[in-house]
């Protein structure tokens, strides 16, 4: 404008765009495990991490190898995911159900929404002793905690996500005379399935928590109990060796939810 | 099947939308319904559809739609409201699969209207992948399939950038000369009224009442992209709608 900007040298223009779209590489998460993983190794051979602190992870790999050897680790296994599966399952689809029906009927929403938000803080694993007084000492306790923990951040998820959904898709949906059953499962539920879906990882990961504080409680056989006989011994080794257990059952279970959401929300780009 | 409103009224709370508003939107015409923004043009629109009912006053039908007739009065709206996770085959297909058209029967009707809407090259492709205009194209290719006997429009083209817009015109001109249909088009563009309007309803300021009815008699074939008789006709409304604007302007500033 003025003379002195005429005069002066062009300066480009300074870039200050960029950042704020994280992307994953796929080999950077997995460094991170192998990096960590091998300086602890180095650190506790070297003497530098106490044995007491940290086992090393290749005992912790020993002890897993043992148990693999013993058959143990399937014995252990086959408990836990299917107490996994079955209260996961009925956690989860009943808090979808109800989470739906607040998201569409003012009556459920006024009668439900208070009592989900009392319930919701509730630690559940102090239920534990109510659910084997109702239900016994055996797998329907277990079931239920697992049920029970999944279901609340479900349903706030769900009926959160339903409320989310455009209306003015539905609007249209009702423009063009479609049936009140058409739109809830043409419009309403794919348009809440991305809400849906990242609340179910976060009601996973907390089934998995709540599922070893059930077996720590009472069970012969599963991962929590494996956690809990080795933890009583100090046998650091084998502790990790089921940790490291529930981790990759953590991170499995996340790899599907996100395979899933691959396919069913695939029209997201 | 003609429609008329009679003696409509509206208000949401202590608000006043709309004030007595009586119309006739004949069979085969298109209204294009003018005015500042918020006098009311959506709402208008909407209790002509049924999505809301007027405090006051009644929406009739004159004669009953024609038999293969789905869905009577049948939207285009502004924001497309296409479901992203269908593709343009399966949103048209959408509003047949309630009426018990599937398979064979709703392939010819997709196909058809897709023909018509030059999107058939595009039929698997998904909302996402498409431009502006051709959302609104796959808009109006739903809203054809159904055989609406009124279409209501509110800014079809609003959305839409200039060039794209005069091409869409250009389309429902074709649309229409091919096959009359009745339509009333909410748009704040006094353009796209002389070109499309058979009739044009100008409203005031809030509450809404009929300022003026302006008709137009050349055919709509016949309009062009700077007609002369068309830019004194829109000349004339810009007149009326000035002083209304204005005034509207400095209303809600008062809020
Ligand atoms: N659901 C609603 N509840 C309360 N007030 C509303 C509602 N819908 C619209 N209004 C009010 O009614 C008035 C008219 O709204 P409307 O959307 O019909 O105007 P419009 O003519 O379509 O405006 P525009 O040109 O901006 O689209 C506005 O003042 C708006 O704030
Ligand atoms: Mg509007």
């Amino acid at each position: 404008m003025s003379d002195n900007t005429q005069k002066s040298q062009p300066i480009e223009v300074r870039f200050r765009g960029g950042g704020f779209a994280p992307k994953s590489p796929r080999w950077v998460g997995f460094s991170v495990f192998v990096v960590l993983i091998a300086a602890i190794e180095i650190g506790t051979q070297s003497g530098f991490i106490s044995s007491l602190t940290l086992p090393k992870p290749s005992d912790v790999l020993a002890a897993f190898g043992e148990l693999w050897e013993a058959g143990l680790l399937f014995k252990h296994l086959a408990p836990s995911l299917s107490r996994l599966a079955i209260g996961g399952a009925i956690g989860a689809s009943v808090g979808i159900a109800v989470g739906v029906m607040i998201g569409l009927f003012s009556y459920v929403r006024a009668g439900l929404v208070p009592l989900v938000a009392a319930i919701f803080p509730i630690p559940k694993i102090a239920l534990l002793p109510l659910f084997v007084i109702w239900f016994g000492i055996d797998e329907a306790s277990k079931y239920a905690l697992i049920a029970f923990g999944t279901f609340t951040p479900t349903v706030v998820a769900t009926y959160g996500a339903v409320d989310n959904v455009d209306r003015s898709l539905i609007r249209m949906g009702q423009s063009f005379g479609l049936s009140w059953f058409s739109i809830v499962r043409k419009i309403v539920l794919p348009g809440a399935m991305p809400g849906i879906l990242s609340g179910l990882r976060i009601s996973l990961a907390i089934a998995i928590i709540l599922l070893v504080a059930a077996e720590m409680l009472g069970a012969e056989y599963g991962i929590g109990a494996y956690i809990l006989q080795a933890g009583s011994l100090y046998d650091l080794e084998r502790l990790f060796a089921g940790v490291v257990i529930l981790s990759l059952l953590g991170v499995i279970l996340s790899t599907i939810i996100g395979l899933v959401e691959k396919r069913l929300l695939a029209w997201r780009s | 099947m003609d429609i008329r409103l009679d003696a409509i009224s509206h208000a949401y709370g202590e608000t006043e939308v709309l004030r007595d508003i009586s119309l006739e939107i004949p069979t085969g015409r298109i209204v294009c319904l003018v005015g500042p923004s918020g006098c009311g043009k959506s709402t208008l629109l909407r209790l002509i559809g049924g999505l809301e009912r007027a405090t006051q006053g009644r929406v009739l039908q004159l004669g009953t739609p024609p038999a293969d007739c789905l869905n009577p009065l049948t939207y285009i709206f502004q924001d497309f409201a296409l479901l992203p996770w269908r593709s343009v085959r399966g949103n048209v297909s959408l509003v047949l699969e309630d009426h018990g058209i599937r398979g064979a029967r709703a392939d010819a009707i997709i196909d058809d209207v897709l023909a018509r809407t030059k999107l058939s090259d595009f039929s698997s492709a998904l909302p996402r992948q498409l431009s502006g205009g051709m959302k609104q194209r796959v808009a109006i290719a739903r809203a054809l399939s159904v055989n609406p006997a009124v279409m209501l429009m509110d800014e079809p083209l609003s959305a839409l950038d200039s060039q794209t817009r005069e091409l869409l015109m250009d389309d429902l001109v074709a649309l229409w000369t091919r096959q009359p249909f009745t339509a009333v088009y909410v748009t704040h563009n006094l353009a796209e009224a002389v070109r499309l309007g058979h009739r044009i309803v100008v409203l005031s300021r809030r509450p809404g009442e009929i300022r003026e009815l302006v008709e137009i008699d050349k055919p709509l074939g016949e309009r062009g992209y700077g007609d002369s008789d068309l830019e004194a006709i829109q000349k004339h409304l810009w007149d009326l709608m000035r002083e209304e604007a204005r005034a509207a302007d400095e209303e809600l500033l008062d809020v």
